[in-house]
């Protein structure tokens, strides 16, 4: 009647959680769904809306420009913009998004073009609405097209070669590999994701094997067994390490899954600039396995602070009002990681939780730090035990267990 | 479907070796108490009350194969001498020893020798039946063939073959009941502790736990339970303590306590010696 007890106790939890509907959808269901449903969701919406916004042909205004057909008349016949007459409330109706944008052509520019001094053409829209931005792109993409003719008859006429004024060009090449790339653009979610799924796959069976326990009236019976307190609560936190554990994997395999299927079908390139390539969304099973082995710990952390939290309380509906201000605890340094610019250093090594998420954003771009990775993983193990250690004494107390 | 009839569970509920005739077996071993209380105290903390004493120095002794009744109004402190004696809470003074194992030192020998059956101690819903009994085997250390015959036994002679793979919470009050019993008698426990086992249960099944605390007490086992019911007690007590505020105030055979209280009436007696001037005269 030794570990064979803790064996035993896990066992049944066992066999208990996975005839259990809400385990079994907060364990499995979720972790499998959530990615899938979010990327194809989002991100189709996302191809939806660009591409509709890209495909819509935007109602712009001309103003002035009276005195110089030349252009007025280049800008009506664009095709990638429809101009209507000005009205003077055209400010109004960009904000109203009656029309996208506004091209306010200054006095005697045709005129003065001839004179190398025409001015500024000034293009109006409405920052942060993306057809009005997308207006606003063609009307300045003509613009330049015109000054770039301009340019070119005045070296003619100069009989000057054309690339005069254009001597060399300037283009951007990618070098990193695919799995850096994705892990430059995936690796703080990655973190975020298996941190936050490790506790959010832990949370309801700690709860339900022992507040859920108490709620049922199993406690006592659980209590007069000759099973020590400590193997007990051994057991059950075995069982919730495990439905975390499983939850973080899911989600990552599930995620790999997404990732692979969005890629082949080409889901993403609605989202890049045109003649851009899309972004890389692979991540390399290294990379992967690197990030479980920083979480393990941490799982241990949260499925012993959750069963210490939760046994505290007296039914379900308690220990989830209590466990509400953990995951806050958990979100903030994990969403604060992804965080452009934010980076592992000597202090941020020792704040829990955030120098996980920062070094296992670092460990998916496949950067090691081999200092920060022991320092991280020790500190984490010491947390995870001290907060075992906290949910055995807990077991021990008579009245966290019989708290009426 | 089998029903929760009384009088199912007489023959085979107890290891071979347990003697069968209880009475005998009291005679020959009177004097080597199964359960000792002694001193036992137990204090809560309270927000609004503060120190509140649930058990005053309460000690008692029960023989083997005896009966003993804990009789007592609600809040008395029954159900508090009863987890310390199946050290599911620990004494906060004074303790107690069940076949000689000391409840606060060894306490996981303790709850070994015996089961431990209230209206409390619910069954896990999503374990089938023998699943149930089995994990309690298993935690008290049976092994597999050993624990496989023993629930055979049990279920056979309780008639729980109809439901042995259904569900716990898929059963019937009875049912429920009797899967609780083979759960307390799986490990075979010389000791059974029951706080108010019928609390709460229609006549059928209640009957089928007097009778099983009968039975017990037949095979020789030593039984302690309590009540505030007068006719559980009339009907199978040795020895009754009453015990009220905390406090043991009397204790003998029902006999005794008649004739000391110069009533017939147990419930009489019961109000006298419960009464705050019998308390003070005391």
């Amino acid at each position: 009647m030794s570990l064979a007890n803790v064996a035993t106790v896990y066992r049944k939890e066992l066999t208990e959680a996975l005839r259990d509907r809400r385990t079994l959808v907060t364990t499995f269901l979720v972790p499998l769904l959530m990615i899938p449903l979010m990327s194809s969701g989002f991100i189709g919406v996302m191809s939806v809306v660009l591409g509709k916004a890209k495909r819509e042909k935007p109602r712009v205004m001309i103003l002035g420009g009276e005195d110089s057909p030349g252009v007025v008349s280049g800008l009506k016949g664009f095709p990638k913009i429809s101009v209507l007459p000005a009205t003077p409330d055209w400010k109004e109706r960009i904000v109203a998004k009656k029309i996208r944008a506004a091209v306010e052509i200054p006095p005697g520019f045709q005129a003065n073009l001839g004179q190398q001094r025409a001015g500024t053409v000034k293009i109006y829209f409405y920052r942060g609405e993306l057809k009005s931005l997308f207006a606003a792109g063609n009307i300045e993409a003509y613009l330049k097209e015109y000054r770039d003719d301009v340019v070119t008859e005045r070296l003619a006429a100069n009989r000057l070669p054309a690339d005069l004024l254009k001597p060399f060009d300037v283009k951007q090449q990618n070098v990193a590999p695919p799995e850096k790339e994705a892990g430059a653009v995936l690796g703080g979610i990655i973190a975020y994701l298996v941190i936050f799924m490790c506790l959010n796959g832990g949370m309801h069976p700690a709860i339900d094997l022992t507040a859920g326990e108490k709620e049922r009236g199993t406690m006592e019976t659980i209590l007069s067994s000759p099973v020590s307190r400590t193997h007990l609560v051994l057991g059950k936190f075995l069982l919730v390490l495990t439905a975390s554990l499983i939850t973080s994997a899911l989600l990552v395999g599930s995620m790999g899954v997404s990732f692979t299927v969005l890629e082949r079908t080409h889901s993403m390139d609605a989202m890049s600039d045109d003649g851009e390539p899309a972004p890389q969304l692979t991540v390399g099973p290294l990379a992967v396995a690197s990030v479980f082995i920083m979480a393990f710990p941490l799982a241990v952390l949260f499925s012993a602070a959750l069963i210490t939290i939760s046994v505290f309380a007296k039914s379900y509906k308690e220990a989830q009002s209590y466990i509400v201000p953990l995951m806050f605890l958990v979100v903030v340094p994990s969403v604060a990681a992804m965080l452009p610019g934010v980076e592992l250093t000597p202090k941020l090594a020792i704040v829990p939780l955030l120098n996980v998420s920062l070094l296992c954003k670092e460990l998916v771009t496949g950067e090691y730090h081999w200092n920060y990775i022991v320092l991280i993983f020790a500190s984490t193990c010491v947390y995870a035990a001290g907060a075992l250690y906290l949910a055995v004494k807990m077991f021990q107390r008579e009245s966290v267990l019989f708290r009426s | 479907m089998p029903s929760a009839s009384t009088g199912t569970a007489s023959a085979v509920l107890f290891s071979p070796g347990t003697p069968r005739d209880g009475k005998a077996r009291r005679s020959q071993e009177k004097d080597a108490p199964v359960i000792e209380a002694l001193n036992l105290s137990k204090t809560f903390q309270d927000k609004k009350r503060g120190a509140v004493k649930a058990v005053d120095d309460v000690s008692f002794v029960c023989r083997p194969g005896q009966i003993y009744g804990l009789l007592g109004a609600n809040g008395a402190g029954k159900t508090t001498t009863l987890r310390m004696l199946a050290t599911i809470l620990k004494p906060t003074a004074g303790t107690a020893r069940l076949c000689g194992h000391d409840i606060v030192e060894h306490p996981e020998r303790v709850r070994a020798t015996c089961g431990f059956l209230s209206t409390h101690t619910a069954l896990y819903p999503r374990l089938t039946a023998e699943e149930m009994v089995a994990y309690f085997g298993r935690l008290n250390g049976m092994d597999a063939r050993t624990l496989k015959s023993r629930i055979d036994e049990l279920f056979g002679r309780l008639d729980m073959n109809g439901f042995r793979d259904r569900r716990c919470d898929k059963l019937s009050t009875g049912m429920k009941q009797k899967t609780s019993i083979a759960r307390t008698l799986v490990h075979d426990p010389p000791v059974m502790i029951f706080d108010e086992p019928t609390l709460g249960l229609d006549i059928m099944t209640a009957r089928t736990i007097i009778d099983f605390i009968r039975e017990c007490r037949d095979r020789g086992k030593t039984v302690i339970f309590s009540t505030h019911v007068m006719r559980e007690v009339e009907k199978l007590c040795d020895v009754v303590g009453i015990i009220q505020n905390g406090k043991l105030l009397a204790e003998g055979t029902i006999e005794q306590l008649r004739q000391r209280h110069g009533n017939n009436d147990l419930e009489e007696v019961f109000v006298k010696i419960v009464s705050p001037h019998y308390r003070e005269s005391a």
